[in-house]
């Protein structure tokens, strides 16, 4: 299968605090990779450095064996999924305008977008006759999942994801996730998603993340950090944690 | 809109022949010996066109030497002191003004000095009745017009050769000075020998018994290049002092120049009258929104892109919101000023245009940079995800997002620019300020009001105007 994406030593500091250290990591193609972590530590900030909406200070990034660069940013945005956590959607476009954007932007013909428009709606239990609606007159969880549409309407190969459901409540979300599941399933997505909620990881995840103080602390599936701790801050995350859910 | 670009397109096509351009000051004899030089040109034969109180000497003078305007009627006086700045002989003048492509007529047969008045109750009860008696009143008030402050024939030259000692001066517009006068808020000012207030106020002229003040013939300026038989016209025109001051009489009875201006022909002018309200009214309002329309469509064409520039922030932002906030601070009257003696631009329509296209750009600006700059970093990093370019995000996302702020810029600049182009009318540009100036220099409000209230119609209509175009272009999406 391989990486879909491989960074390697890549470094980011803000105002000369070091945020990420250097971090070397590879994402496998297919397969729903969680970077978890307490907040305010640096998963999104990876995101935004995959999507050079910052630049890294140093190190590489791979997508697809081709390293993102400055340059060839805008052609690989596009060949990327990209939903957060309040959906990001442009208030003055429709729900129907926000996910056919870009596809209307590159010209792709009006009735394949329509198709995938329908195919997509199916999928995330959207209902189409709220196509039309603009995102204020939608409730919080159909705007992820227009956001989830937009992500997904060129068929990227991979789909970021960050902390997509922060924001709903959580019978809502726990809905969601279960759709989220299959989606990514159905698609055999390559999904890199950025949470707090060690359950959801948990579920959603083939691999997980477990990052803290800008580095990775433990790397593998979740049985592993459970069984196999390397520290002792990876035994209380999952503890914390675990009182609930487990 | 069809309708205001055809307005516009009507006020436009009225500048397509070659008329003979009369230019007159801001005073009422001025506007009346400027009607009286029209009329005698158009039974001449010639077109005519008046540009009706642009302003004082300077501004006159620029427009008639630049070409901007014809003729206007000036005093001998005035050309020796203000123009030439020496001393001089009705030959020298010739003379000399030839220099600057302009003929002078021979003098129309009055003498207009500059004179100081009082109250006559006030000078009989005082003893005055020379500028020598007033050394011994320190303590009366005096209300001198702006230009009499600053002449080198004006108040400080007079004041030292008369050895004169009043702190109580102040500077005060010429036909406001009348009313302060003759309200006792003021005790002394300066007058024209032919002022019709003179009398009607019961004044009485102080003899200038230093014999201060030069000669003030009335005269035409006029181009050299002016038809002969125009000058020839102009010549014939003859005015003695009662009748002068006759006219100015009946011009500020009947607050209408141009009816004053037909008694010099001894019947009544009915053609030469314009006493068409309604018709005044749309001359006045197509320019107004000539001058406001062309300068509001640059303030958007320069300003939209200026606003997005400084929305990046950096020094260049910060240079463009400080240079167009300076701008604004210069008032708009010393702007206009400053505008006239710039090349291409002098007394005209394109200098008021430009003027009101300068203070429409402020709140365009910064409504354009603040509304960019105001949305979500979230929007922004999502444009930049999807891998739209950076033309397409500020197309297809930024703009539309900020378009509320921007046209409320716009809408801003708008009605401002209705307010300040009644200032138009200070160099000639005409406009709704036309009647408003008029009214000023007749003291007389309800010809102010011609002018005012119309005037503060178009701002609401343009405030409706501007909420109607709000929900076409601002997206529905962000009306909810």
């Amino acid at each position: 299968m391989g990486a879909v994406l491989e960074l390697s030593g890549v470094t980011k500091s803000f105002n000369g605090a070091s945020a990420l250290r250097s971090t070397d990591l590879q994402f496998q193609r297919g397969l729903t990779t969680a970077l978890i972590g307490p907040s305010g530590c640096v998963k999104s900030t990876l995101l935004r450095l995959i999507l050079r909406l910052i630049e890294p200070d140093g190190g590489s990034i791979k997508f697809d064996g081709t390293e993102i660069t400055r340059q060839n940013a805008p052609e690989i945005r596009r060949r990327v999924g990209y939903v957060i956590q309040e959906g990001g959607l442009f208030p003055h476009l429709t729900a129907r305008a926000n996910v056919l954007l870009m596809s209307r932007h590159l010209g792709q013909p009006g009735e394949q977008a329509e198709t995938r428009l329908a195919e997509l709606c199916a999928l995330s239990q959207f209902p189409t006759e709220a196509l039309d609606r603009y995102p204020a007159e939608l409730s919080g969880g159909q705007r992820q999942r227009v956001s989830l549409m937009r992500g997904l309407m060129l068929s990227p190969e991979l789909l970021l994801l960050d902390e997509p459901l922060g924001a709903l409540d959580p019978l809502v979300r726990s809905a969601l996730q279960e759709d989220l599941k299959k989606i990514f399933l159905r698609l055999q997505q390559s999904v890199v998603l950025v949470t707090h909620d060690m359950a959801e990881a948990a579920y959603l995840a083939d691999e997980i993340v477990l990052m803290n103080e800008g580095r990775i602390v433990q790397k593998g599936t979740v049985a592993e950090l459970r069984d196999q701790p390397t520290n002792e801050f990876v035994r209380e995350f999952l503890n914390a944690q675990r009182s609930v859910h487990f | 809109m069809k309708a205001f670009f055809l307005l516009i397109l009507v006020a436009v096509s009225a500048f397509g022949a070659e008329p003979i351009v009369v230019g007159s000051k801001k005073f009422t004899e001025s506007y009346v010996l400027g009607e009286i030089a029209k009329m005698v040109l158009e039974q001449a034969g010639f077109t005519v066109q008046t540009r009706p109180g642009m302003g004082g000497t300077i501004i006159l003078w620029q427009a008639l030497s630049s070409g901007r305007i014809d003729l206007y009627p000036e005093y001998t006086g005035t050309i020796s002191e203000e123009i030439l700045k020496r001393p001089a002989s009705e030959n020298d003048m010739r003379k000399a003004l030839e220099k600057f492509g302009v003929g002078m007529s021979d003098d129309l047969g009055f003498n207009n000095t500059y004179a100081l008045v009082m109250r006559r109750e006030t000078a009989s009860k005082l003893g005055v009745s020379t500028i020598s008696d007033l050394r011994d009143h320190p303590g009366l008030k005096a209300g001198l017009t702006h230009e009499f402050l600053d002449r080198q024939d004006g108040w400080r030259p007079l004041a030292r050769r008369y050895r004169l000692t009043m702190p109580n001066v102040l500077g005060i517009d010429h036909a406001l000075g009348y009313g302060a006068l003759a309200h006792g808020e003021i005790d002394l000012k300066d007058a024209y020998s032919t002022d019709a207030k003179i009398a009607e106020n019961n004044l009485v002229i102080l003899r200038d018994d230093m014999h201060f003040f030069p000669e003030y013939k009335a005269v035409y300026l006029y181009r050299l290049t002016l038809d002969r038989r125009a000058i020839a016209a102009l010549n014939e025109i003859k005015i003695d002092e009662a009748k002068m001051t006759a006219l100015n009489a009946a011009a500020e009875k009947t607050k209408n120049y141009a009816y004053a201006a037909s008694l010099f022909f001894h019947a009544p002018n009915d053609h030469a009258v314009e006493r068409d309200l309604p018709r005044k009214l749309v001359r006045w309002i197509s320019r107004h929104l000539e001058l406001t329309g062309i300068s509001l469509l640059l303030s958007i064409a320069i300003g939209l892109p200026l606003g997005i520039a400084a929305s990046r922030g950096g020094a260049v932002g910060q240079a463009i919101l400080a240079i167009v906030g300076m701008i604004q601070t210069i008032p708009s009257l010393a702007l206009l000023a400053l505008l006239v003696p710039v090349p291409f631009l002098g007394i005209s329509a394109t200098t008021a245009i430009v003027a009101l296209f300068l203070y429409g750009l402020l709140p365009i600006v910064r409504n354009t940079a603040s509304g960019l700059q105001n949305i979500p970093p979230a929007l922004r990093d999502s444009a930049i995800a999807l891998g739209l370019e950076p033309s397409a995000r500020l197309r297809k996302i930024y703009l539309p997002l900020a378009s509320r702020t921007i046209l409320a810029g716009i809408k801003t600049s708008a009605v401002i620019n209705i307010g300040t182009a009644t200032l138009a009318a200070l160099i000639g540009a005409g406009g709704l300020g036309e009647p408003i100036l008029s009214g000023l220099n007749l003291n007389d409000n309800a010809t102010i009001l011609e002018g005012a209230i119309p005037a503060a119609l178009l701002a609401l209509l343009v405030q409706g105007l501007f909420d109607l175009l709000d929900r076409v272009l601002i997206p529905r999406g962000l009306r909810l």
